[in-house]
């Protein structure tokens, strides 16, 4: 399921994970399932509420950012797709702590982010069995 | 009748319903409602017998884990909501 991004939001989502760095930083992904393909059209950038001296491993938001953007996307006519957030110094593939984690039906974009610069982004989701993360072809239009 | 709230990535199980109407006395009631409605539900939100540890069930604006959990009263109008605990995180 190909994930449409356009070239202006992921230049947002690298700014604002290179800023996080050396930290995580993250957020959330609104847009539209459609023809079997996944457009994302904004994005949210969510604050990081993991213990602080965790946070350059460890990525978390509250369940009321999450009822906040669901909320407004319902609103918007758009859906919580997915959502986004860095590995520093670290691949752009989906750990253990990740997978345990991780939502059906939901788009993973994960970014490497090396020297407070954002490298490789690619796009994952989680199969139904939960066993593993197969990715997606990221398309930047 | 009280109903849930689903998250997005969970409506597909549920015929692409934001809400569904659900039975029950208690919270635990409810989801037993819910899932017995839409039974691929089950997989991505119990363990076992057990809630996954990143489902969280809210009553109102009240996370049912400082309530009494899956033993929470609710009532008829009652609007329970079932929001993920996002988190990630890179190799250790």
């Amino acid at each position: 399921m190909a994930v449409h991004l356009p070239e202006t939001l992921r230049a947002r989502i690298h700014h604002l994970l290179a800023e996080a760095y050396p930290n995580e930083g993250g957020g959330f992904l609104l847009g539209r399932v459609e023809d079997g393909g996944v457009a994302v059209l904004d994005i949210r950038p969510v604050q990081n509420v993991f213990a602080k001296e965790e946070q350059h491993h460890r990525y978390a938001m509250t369940p009321a950012d999450w009822a906040r953007l669901e909320d407004e996307a319902d609103a918007r006519g758009l859906g919580l797709v997915g959502y986004f957030h860095s590995h520093p110094d670290s691949p752009a593939v989906p750990s253990e702590y990740d997978r345990v984690h991780a939502l059906p039906n939901f788009v993973y974009i994960i970014a490497s982010v090396v020297a407070a610069r954002a490298a490789e982004t690619r796009a994952w989701r989680l199969a139904e069995t939960r066993e593993r993360f197969d990715e997606q072809p990221l398309v930047v239009i | 009748m009280a109903s849930i709230k689903l998250p997005t990535p969970l409506r597909p199980y549920a015929g692409n319903s934001a809400e569904i109407e659900v039975q029950g006395a208690t919270v635990g009631e409810a989801l037993a409602s819910l899932v017995g409605q839409h039974p691929d539900l089950r997989a991505h939100l119990f363990d076992g017998e057990d809630l996954r540890s990143f489902v969280n069930v809210f009553v109102g604006e009240e996370d049912i884990r400082f309530l009494q959990d899956l033993d929470t009263p609710i009532q008829a109008g009652s609007r329970l909501r079932i929001i993920p605990a996002i988190a990630g995180g890179r190799p250790i």
